[in-house]
């Protein structure tokens, strides 16, 4: 892959920690990855697998949701139903033989803006040395 | 060993006869099972409360006209059952109504729930044309053989759980080698026995998978191995070979009994493709297919509810572009159960894996 390409990747990020770890890594001018396209959602339990398999099959090179760490959740058990979803995807993309490790969830709190850009950051690494998503240019979805 | 009742009768006959001395004795006011509808072949789950119409009830008739479960959740979805009914379905059927129960789509209320030990049921396409009839001579003996008879779905050929689990009373069928003269009803609960009583036969002890029933077993598993290693779904290319004729009618979901939701998303235009992408879209990919998100409404109708996939194969069956859609529900959630270490249909309180968590599980995921 050639350094100037950039992968696009969908981020569902929860209102009341990711969300605002994100704005604190940009007032603390983190170096964050342009790659991602955040998407706020009130609770990391409103990312309807539904989502993150549209955003896949539409051709985003990787998917991120993020919410707050267990027990920390405003709506309480938001982020439990949340992980219970990923391991889903998980599963279904491992018997499908579709590229788990293009989409996952990471706790983010709104007071960790160093680790939203950290995470950020990785996952577009990785991203790039997996290289497009072949759904981007596919057809048939 | 569970208490069982033996009638000198084969097990079809054997199950009518039982119905029969319920709706009689008044200890049931209504009959569920399969009936004849008038001459024309046809075959339909009903309620039945007269021990005239009782007479074209066929409680083993190797046909699903539509999933039990669902049937049974249309008739106690507003209000439980009032009065006593006994109901005759598989155990995919029992199992999807048990699954439906657990969602608040039904209730067991009232209800004596009968379910054979299963030996398949033909595809909805020999009833049309009557070819099951045909069958149904060989189909009774592969039955008593503890053999896969090739006429039956594939989906029940591949199936493993053809033992009801929470049925009241287990009617003894596949792998008996007793069922054309005789058959057994095993008592499995209290509620079975109380509801026996009475009845003709006469009592007797018998195991409920006795060695006879291994080779089907066997023979099954292995069918479903073979079964799952004929389908290709393996990642975007197999995804597209497999699902590329589907013409998005919808049907495998308005017959999964699972699929409940009264306002499904991918009933309504809300995921249709919007003006913008008609635009973009093409840019990158050099056209977009019509209809569009085959694949999304496959994968995502499998995110919400493969985890309680009851192997039914009633999707499969209505298709009307033969994709093995059941193979690929049955094979995504054989893993899904493995990791939640659930199993659908098995108990009544045990609840759905989406609808619950645990506060100490799956530790790595989010901390990475
Ligand atoms: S029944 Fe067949 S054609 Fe219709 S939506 Fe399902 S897979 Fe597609
Ligand atoms: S997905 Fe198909 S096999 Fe599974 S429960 Fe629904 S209709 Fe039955
Ligand atoms: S409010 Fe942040 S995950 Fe629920």
């Amino acid at each position: 892959m050639s350094d100037a390409y950039n992968p696009r990747i969908v981020g569902f990020l929860c209102n009341w920690c990711a969300y605002t770890g994100a704005d604190l890594a940009g007032v603390s001018r983190a170096r964050v990855s342009s790659s991602l396209h955040a998407i706020r959602v009130m609770c990391s339990g409103r990312i309807d697998p539904l989502y993150v398999i549209m955003a896949y099959l539409k051709g985003a090179d990787g998917v991120m949701g993020m919410g707050c760490h267990p027990g920390d959740c405003h709506y309480l058990k938001g982020n439990y139903n949340a992980r219970r979803r990923f391991v889903m995807l998980e599963s279904i993309f491992k018997t499908l033989g579709l590229d788990g490790k293009r989409i996952g969830l990471w706790w983010v709190s709104a007071s960790e803006g160093k680790r939203f850009a950290q995470v950020t950051n990785e996952f577009t690494e990785l991203m790039k040395t997996k290289g497009p998503n072949p759904f981007r240019e596919e057809m048939f979805i | 060993m569970p208490k069982a009742l033996k009638m000198d009768v084969e097990a079809s006959q054997g199950v009518k006869n039982f119905l029969k001395h319920l709706l009689e004795s008044g200890k049931v006011k209504g009959v569920f099972a399969l009936k004849k509808m008038n001459d024309s072949g046809a075959v339909s789950y009903s309620l039945i409360t007269s021990v005239e119409e009782l007479a074209s009830a066929e409680p083993l008739m190797p046909l699903m006209p539509e999933n039990a479960g669902q049937a049974l959740s249309r008739l106690t979805v507003k209000e439980a059952l009032k009065e006593p009914v006994a109901a005759v379905l598989r155990p995919c059927e029992l199992r999807a109504f048990t699954e439906l129960v657990k969602r608040v789509q039904g209730s067991e209320d009232n209800l004596l729930l009968i379910s054979p030990i299963c030996a398949g049921v033909f595809p909805l396409s020999s009833a049309t044309d009557g070819s099951w009839e045909k069958q149904m001579a060989s189909y009774a003996e592969s039955s008593r053989e503890g053999k896969i008879h090739p006429g039956v779905r594939k989906m029940c050929q591949a199936c493993t759980s053809f033992i009801p689990g929470r049925a009241d009373i287990t009617v003894a069928f596949a792998g008996r080698k007793d069922t054309g003269s005789s058959c057994h009803l095993i008592l499995d609960t209290p509620r079975g026995e109380e509801f026996a009583q009475g009845a003709p036969g006469t009592p007797e002890t018998v195991e409920k998978e006795p060695a006879e029933l291994a080779p089907l077993r066997e023979a099954r598993a292995a069918r479903r191995s073979e079964v799952f290693k004929e389908i290709d779904v393996q990642g975007q290319k197999g995804l597209i070979k497999t699902f590329a004729p589907c013409l998005g009618c919808h049907g495998c979901m308005h017959v999964c009994p699972i699929c409940h939701c009264v306002l499904c998303v991918f009933d309504s235009k809300m995921y249709e493709l919007q003006p913008w992408s008609i635009e973009s879209e093409p840019e990158s990919k050099g056209g977009i297919r019509v209809p569009s998100g085959t694949l999304f409404f496959h994968l995502g109708r499998m995110a919400h509810m493969a985890v309680s996939c009851v192997n039914c194969g009633m999707c499969s069956d209505v298709c009307p572009v033969n994709i093995p859609v059941s193979e690929v529900f049955s094979m995504v959630g054989d893993q899904l159960q493995k990791v939640f270490e659930y199993v659908p249909g098995r108990d009544v309180e045990e609840s759905v894996p989406s609808g619950t968590y645990k506060e100490d599980e799956f530790a790595g995921i989010g901390e990475q």
